[in-house]
């Protein structure tokens, strides 16, 4: 698709201007009508509030299929591993991605990279998948991009799927990407929502942009495989089948050594609750006022038995706490049963990351502050005077 | 040694937003800055320029004309030369064909770069798929979400954050590296910089320039489509307690909490 602007219609109102998500409208200085500059991706928000119609969109021919899309069948995930311990998020796609695969009919298929990794085999089944592709490979041992990125594109080219899915996590965004250029396919980030066509299997990918402002939904029409990230807790984990079993095909990629060397790997939350996977979150934002008020968001973690400590990007932009603890767009999300923000407006970027919570429940001073209307229970009051009476009323 | 540094104008998103009535957005009066991860990953290539003397920092960006004024930002701050990669060619390039463009732009810079450096992820598209996808097409290594680099005899060692901690890994240069907010404090602009940036005019540098292949860049090369731009549904919050003193609500909650036997 391309933009077309009518200048003779165009009016100059610049009702378009204020709409278009990526700048790509300016007025002309001399009178005032539109036009349109590189940035533009024919997203067209931009024709539906032209009220004089001077605005459309031309379709321009799709890129050019890189093989024939009816060649490639089924559904893969990334079983993403980290020391031979699967991660949540493999769960979580697999969880999704029976789903889809059963509206397409097809067959769902996890692809275990690593070496010495079999005992990750079983659970993979059981969560819902069909065959389970493994390359164990010392190359894989500690997760590097490059191998990563060589032995997922080669099982592509064997395979051909023709949906892959990732989370995008640390590991996954780092070489699934590179995978992108590798097989010439589309990829899209971070999404939050994944739906399929049935007749034409295209898959629909949701996702925020602009700080959680907008959401966009974004096609691959010619290229296959489609490939997607999705953050880790967007999707619930489905429950275990026992017993169930299914194909495990063992692939032998030849692999190149590791161009990067990992000399040493550090965990830095040792003696702290991990918000990521937490069931409950204590958050403090920019109301928190300093580092060591934290120290009474973390006694409120511990009255609740052992919560996580999380923190809104205005906390750690402020150096009061590690961004290993940021809770939104630009940190992690969130799925926990209780979220206690306290002192967290609610900025878009902040809610992108935690609204799906079981139960939130917000303390703000503002009455009027955006996080209230996310929140299950919201209490207006200072919470340097709520949440010692909290911590009492809790250990009571 | 040469460091390219890539660079993106953003629209700055804290600021965007939501129109109450029309449920679209609202743009009006948000400034264009550099991308703020771009920002950590250029004064990275600084301090490295400061460690290493006669080292050579490019910033490249690309995007409409008005994106010069991102590279001015990067010259204010100690960049010794910039490249604008400015053609209607590249309109509606998604990632592939972004990272596709840049890799072609870094093939033409001489001398061949040693380390080349993005922002972790760009703050309106969010994508952090760029970088990566660079580093593949020039065929070199890259090290995601790095925080802290040390260089000597044509080696790296870079750390690099996981969700819960970090890792300190060894590469040979050239390499690629995306670069998170925590790695530095990004300096100002200096005076001196500054009187530089305002002088320098940047020709816009289009495709043919760098060799690219029209069957690769813009829209019509993108896999990925933009199909629909929607708002977020409008959220609506629960109850709100008011007026009430702390303790009684603080008791009212735990309450709650238990009848919903969550604690």
């Amino acid at each position: 698709m391309a933009l077309n602007i009518d200048l003779e219609v165009c009016t100059g109102c610049g009702a378009c201007v204020a709409v278009c998500p990526f700048c790509a409208l300016t007025q002309r200085a001399s009178d005032g009508k539109v036009e349109v500059n590189e940035a533009c991706t024919a997203c067209g928000a931009c024709v539906e509030v032209c009220p004089v119609g001077a605005l459309s969109l031309a379709a321009a021919p799709a890129a050019p299929a890189a093989a024939a899309p009816g060649e490639f069948r089924g559904l893969w995930v990334v079983a993403e591993q980290r020391g031979g311990r699967l991660q949540e998020v493999a769960f979580e796609l697999l969880g999704k991605g029976r789903e889809l695969a059963d509206q397409l009919g097809v067959s769902l298929g996890a692809v275990l990279l690593g070496h010495g990794v079999g005992d990750c085999v079983a659970p993979l089944f059981e969560h819902g998948a069909d065959r389970v592709y493994v390359v164990d490979h010392p190359a894989l041992e500690t997760y590097t991009s490059e191998p990563y990125a060589e032995a997922m594109s080669e099982l592509i080219r064997r395979h051909k799927p023709e949906i892959v899915l990732a989370g995008a996590t640390s590991i996954g965004r780092g070489f699934i990407a590179r995978v992108a250029i590798q097989v010439n396919a589309g990829l899209t980030a971070d999404c939050t929502e994944l739906a399929v066509e049935p007749e034409s299997r295209q898959l629909l990918q949701t996702r925020p942009a602009f700080g959680g402002n907008i959401m966009a939904t974004i096609l691959c029409p010619n290229h296959r495989p489609q490939m997607a990230t999705v953050r880790p807790k967007v999707f619930a984990r489905p429950a275990p089948e026992a017993g169930r079993t299914g194909e495990r095909m063992d692939e032998t990629v030849e692999l190149k050594a590791p161009v990067v060397r990992v000399l040493e790997t550090v965990n830095a939350m040792q003696n702290e609750v991990n918000v990521a996977g937490a069931e409950f979150i204590v958050t403090g934002g920019r109301g928190v006022g300093g580092a060591e008020n934290f120290k009474l968001l973390a006694d409120l973690a511990d009255a609740l038995g052992g919560a996580a400590v999380g923190a809104s990007r205005a906390a750690v932009d402020a150096g009061w706490i590690s961004s290993f603890h940021q809770v939104g767009q630009t940190g992690k999300t969130v799925r926990p049963k209780i979220y206690i923000a306290c002192g967290v407006s609610g900025q878009i970027q902040h809610l992108v990351g935690m609204s799906s919570s079981d139960t939130i429940i917000a303390i703000n001073k503002d009455p009027d502050a955006p996080i209230f209307d996310v929140a299950d229970i919201g209490i207006v009051g200072d919470l340097f005077e709520v949440v010692p009476e909290l911590i009492k009323a809790l250990r009571q | 040694m040469h460091i390219v540094v890539c660079v993106k104008q953003v629209p700055n998103t804290t600021q965007v937003r939501i129109h109450p009535e029309t449920n679209t957005l609202v743009r009006d009066g948000v400034e264009s800055v550099m991308n703020p991860f771009d920002e950590n990953a250029l004064e990275m290539a600084l301090q490295l320029k400061e460690k290493h003397p006669g080292t050579k920092v490019t910033a490249l960006t690309m995007g409409p004309a008005q994106a010069a004024a991102v590279l001015k930002e990067a010259v204010g701050r100690g960049a010794d030369e910039v490249m604008l990669l400015c053609d209607k060619a590249f309109a509606g390039s998604d990632t592939w064909a972004t990272s596709y463009a840049l890799s072609r732009a870094i093939g033409t810079l001489e001398p061949k770069p040693d380390l080349v450096l993005f922002g972790k992820q760009a703050i309106d598209g969010d994508t952090a798929q760029v970088g990566p996808g660079v580093a593949d097409w020039l065929g070199l290594p890259c090290i995601t979400y790095a925080f802290g680099i040390e260089i000597a005899g044509g080696q790296a060692v870079v750390q690099r954050a996981f969700e819960d901690g970090y890792e300190r890994m060894e590469v040979a240069l050239p390499c690629a590296l995306t670069v998170l907010k925590e790695a530095n404090v990004p300096r100002m602009a200096s005076l001196r910089g500054k009187m530089a940036a305002k002088k320098l005019e940047i020709a816009p540098v289009t495709a043919e320039q760098i060799g690219a292949d029209p069957a690769r860049i813009g829209l019509t090369a993108s896999p990925t489509r933009v199909v629909k731009i929607f708002s977020p549904p409008p959220k609506t919050g629960g109850v709100k307690w008011q007026g009430e003193e702390p303790a009684a609500m603080a008791r009212r909650l735990v309450e709650a909490l238990r009848e919903r036997q969550v604690i």
